[in-house]
């Protein structure tokens, strides 16, 4: 049979090209992700995705399905490493849930919840980041930034405009916006850019309206990710 | 001595909410009070734990007394649970990890608005304060982990019952959360 792969023994086609992530998309299987977003290019940083390709680890998201992939998605060794992966970004920047507007409907908790992880195993770094408030519109909490450079992409890609980049490397990594002054009221972002609303945490947010959906009644509260990303992202990857 | 499996509480640096809301279990408790009877705790006032099956540990370890009291309950119970996202991850009051303890203090008792008689106290009877708010699992080992703030009362009747059944406790979806 040709252009196709197996997923957890499951048979998966696929269409020249597509990676494993779009063509597990496709066929309603869903493997966690936080970096990953069907409309933009991917980038394979927060290996979340990893899966076992023919025994090798790899990025579900970067690469390529090939005829006859033998892949292991869903099974306790991946949850297992995926869990630790989500613990590490947790305790490397300041996750404080119960404080942070964006619970319920954030990715990174909501990846948590459907890995079940239920603490934070390493030790916390408690970095001190700032806050940027300065926009009349959105924020900058840099506290709750991952990397997982979706405004950047989104901001390049989508807005054509290139507001946010990565700067520095290892622990010194941070978020950083196009502006002599540094400031995010100096760049040429607006609320209404695909940049301003794609960050999966609580890094990037809109002004004014925190509280409109009270928390228990939030995107994650009774659903899981899996359903949530798979009825959104289907379509997407489509296109 | 009864053969009731053994409980004690306490609250480090936490706000007592997660006491209240294992309060919460309602009428339940006088089902659990058949299987159990607590040991140290601020619901009996016994002052020191002794021979524990399970320890409730609420807060994180904001003081060197919170370092002392989560020894004890580690020495003295089998299991030892954290409870909340304070004991989790230091939560609210890890907040202040980001100021310096001497800028904290100096707001809360000399320079912050309608301070009277400002002196920073001092009482050799006050524990100290550490620099940072740590959580529990970076002190003594804990065996299992009860997230939310609170965690609801069927997380902790869930939990419970399935450690007093000789269950593997689990928490299904509907039962975490961090917030």
């Amino acid at each position: 049979m040709s252009n196709s792969i197996t997923i957890d023994g499951k048979p998966i086609p696929f269409s020249e090209g597509q990676t494993i992530m779009e063509a597990a998309t496709a066929a309603g299987v869903y493997i966690p992700h936080l970096c990953h977003h069907p409309e933009y290019t991917p980038h394979g940083s927060c290996k979340l995705c990893n899966v076992k390709v023919n025994g090798r680890i790899c990025s579900a998201c970067t690469y390529p399905a090939m005829d006859g992939q033998d892949i292991l998605n869903n099974t306790q060794e991946l949850t297992d490493d995926r869990q630790k992966i989500t613990q590490m970004l947790f305790v490397e920047g300041n996750h404080f849930c119960p404080s942070c507007e964006k619970t319920g409907n954030c990715q990174l908790q909501a990846v948590a919840y459907h890995l079940n992880m239920l603490d934070d195993h390493f030790p916390l770094f408690y970095p001190t980041r700032a806050v940027d408030a300065s926009h009349e519109a959105l924020m900058i909490d840099h506290n709750r930034c991952i990397f997982c450079t979706l405004c950047v992409r989104a901001s390049q890609q989508k807005d054509h405009k290139d507001v946010f980049a990565i700067s520095g490397r290892g622990l010194n990594k941070h978020l950083i916006v196009n502006a002599q002054s540094g400031l995010l009221k100096d760049t040429d972002i607006s609320m209404n850019d695909q940049a301003a609303h794609i960050c999966p945490t609580g890094a990037i947010l809109i002004k004014h309206t925190a509280y409109q959906v009270p928390i228990g009644e939030r995107l994650y509260d009774h659903k899981q990710i899996d359903q949530v990303s798979l009825a959104s992202e289907t379509l997407k990857h489509d296109k | 001595m009864t053969n009731k499996i053994r409980i004690a509480t306490t609250s480090l640096g936490g706000c007592f909410g997660c006491h209240m809301s294992f309060l919460d279990i309602d009428e339940r408790i006088l089902a659990l009070a058949e299987l159990v009877e607590f040991d140290r705790s601020p619901l009996t006032d016994i002052e020191h734990c002794t021979n524990c099956d399970i320890g409730l540990i609420e807060g994180g370890v904001c003081n060197s007394e919170n370092v002392h009291v989560l020894r004890e309950f580690r020495k003295n119970c089998k299991i030892l649970v954290a409870v909340g996202a304070c004991a989790i991850n230091g939560g609210l009051p890890a907040m202040r990890n980001f100021i310096p303890l001497e800028e904290c203090l100096n707001e809360a008792y000399l320079y912050g608005i309608g301070v009277e008689n400002a002196q920073i106290p001092n009482d050799p009877e006050l524990p100290l304060l550490l620099d940072k708010v740590r959580p529990i699992h970076e002190v003594v080992k804990i065996d299992y982990f009860l997230p939310g703030c609170p965690p609801s009362a069927d997380v902790f009747w869930k939990f419970l019952t399935d450690l007093l059944a000789g269950r593997e406790p689990s928490l299904p979806y509907d039962l975490v959360h961090y917030d």
